[in-house]
């Protein structure tokens, strides 16, 4: 096996053009266990965590870009403020030691339909910002998962950053698992208020072949919501777009659990999830 | 592969590394440092947890090629001459040990936890250690061996 460690971005991007089938390392928190239990085998392995610009993120107008690198740990600690609903999933990774070693970039080459980090970046409309020596292009988050670990990313690509907007209204995430800790999803939420134009985004994690989105609860909550006054939410209107998030859902039965109680947690965790955010939103329309 | 890297403060070379080993190994296998223990090789247990750079990791989850030219702490480099670490000397007060495979990581994961939160509460103790597993002790003892070592370390001398 050939071990790479390239410090600039530029020969990273050179390697991994000369090495396409390359696996990429960064926190090792996924390809480790792969290695680790013979699951995997690459020729070539591609250490991007000595690569200094995929380890900070800047604020650009409305957005965060945010390093593929950033460890959760950072965006739990920094970024609370300008991606909440994405420092909520980040708090739910693993343990600390994970934590402290993985980042969005390995969520997203993992492409796992249960990674934390999908369900806001789908809430939030974000963008995956990738290279290659062919040059850059950005993909919407929306149309990046393409199948069970699949994404659309290509062979001799890198994903670089992701370009996040920041809250304009309440954000949540809620996950459903055996403890708080070192959990694969059974099933997740993530909600995104967008209190200036008026939209509600949803991602729906562990509940089907790729990570989704709830079109019909977020037109249905867009429509229902009480923009200018932010009158409390009924419950029956919280029950309806509990039910279409579920509706949404495609889910199986697996060793975690079944596609009915999979479909159940949905609905109350999206609902519990509108509530809570449509509270927070008040924050954010006075300014 | 060759790997140069520092470990408790003594600077080691590492010849003939296959790059896709974790550090665990390294540890383990190729320097005969057996305090960071190997049990699930999947960063759910923590009972490998080290400093790398000051950061607490599972070295299980880290390729042997990632640390050329880092700091790596261990258990082992935790204890002085003479005298134990105070982490270490509480959970041996608070009866914090039983079968004592998970113990090393444990009280790297407690030192982590007290050099940034010297009066930490019941719950960031509990979310802090959530990523190392004791199937012994059924924790009561280990939060008891954390307050002790807080209480200790933020007062010297105390009992």
């Amino acid at each position: 096996m050939d071990f790479f460690r390239p410090t600039s971005l530029a020969d990273a991007l050179k390697l991994k053009s000369a090495y396409p089938l390359a696996l990429c390392i960064n926190g090792g928190t996924d390809v480790m266990v792969e290695l680790n239990f013979d699951r995997k085998r690459p020729e070539t392995l591609l250490d991007l965590s000595a690569v200094q610009e995929l380890s900070q993120w800047s604020e650009e107008g409305d957005s965060i870009v945010l390093g593929a690198g950033v460890t959760y740990s950072r965006i739990q600690a920094e970024l609370q403020a300008q991606l909440p609903g994405l420092a909520m999933a980040s708090r739910t990774v693993g343990s600390l030691q994970i934590r402290n070693r993985a980042g969005v970039g390995g969520n997203l080459g993992s492409a796992s339909p249960a990674g934390d980090a999908h369900p806001a970046l789908l809430a939030t409309g974000a963008a995956v910002n990738v290279s290659s020596i062919q040059g850059n292009r950005s993909i919407d988050i929306h149309e990046y998962f393409i199948g069970p670990k699949k994404s659309a990313l290509v062979p001799d690509e890198i994903i670089i950053s992701i370009t996040i907007p920041k809250a304009r209204g309440g954000q949540q995430f809620s996950k459903i698992g055996t403890r708080n800790a070192m959990v694969i999803a059974v099933c997740s939420f993530g909600l995104a208020i967008d209190a200036q134009s008026r939209t509600v985004g949803t991602g729906i994690g562990s509940a089907g072949p790729t990570p989704l989105r709830a079109v019909d609860a977020e037109a249905f909550a867009a429509s229902h919501l009480d923009w200018e006054k932010g009158t409390p939410l009924t419950p029956e209107l919280l029950k309806e777009f509990g039910a279409l998030v579920s509706a949404a859902s495609r889910p199986i039965d697996d060793i975690r659990g079944t596609a009915a109680y999979r479909r159940h947690t949905l609905a109350v965790i999206a609902a519990r999830s509108l509530k809570w955010a449509w509270k927070s939103t008040n924050e954010f329309r006075s300014m | 592969m060759r790997l140069t890297c520092t470990v408790n403060g003594k600077t080691e070379v590492i010849d003939d590394i296959w790059p896709g080993e974790s550090l665990l190994y390294v540890l383990r296998e190729r320097m005969g440092l057996p305090g960071a223990k190997n049990a699930c090789e999947q960063g759910e247990c923590g009972s490998c947890s080290v400093h790398i750079d000051g950061v607490l990791v599972c070295a299980c989850l880290v390729a042997a090629g990632q640390v050329e030219g880092a700091q790596i702490k261990t258990v082992e480099g935790l204890a002085g001459a003479t005298e134990l670490h105070p982490v270490q000397q509480a959970y041996l007060d608070s009866g914090a040990v039983q079968c004592g495979f998970c113990t090393p990581g444990l009280i790297v994961a407690t030192v982590d936890l007290l050099d940034k939160n010297s009066d930490p509460s019941e719950n960031e103790i509990r979310e802090a250690l959530a990523g190392n597993l004791c199937r012994c002790t059924g924790y009561a003892k280990i939060l008891d061996a954390v307050r002790l070592a807080a209480a200790r370390l933020e007062k010297p001398g105390k009992p």
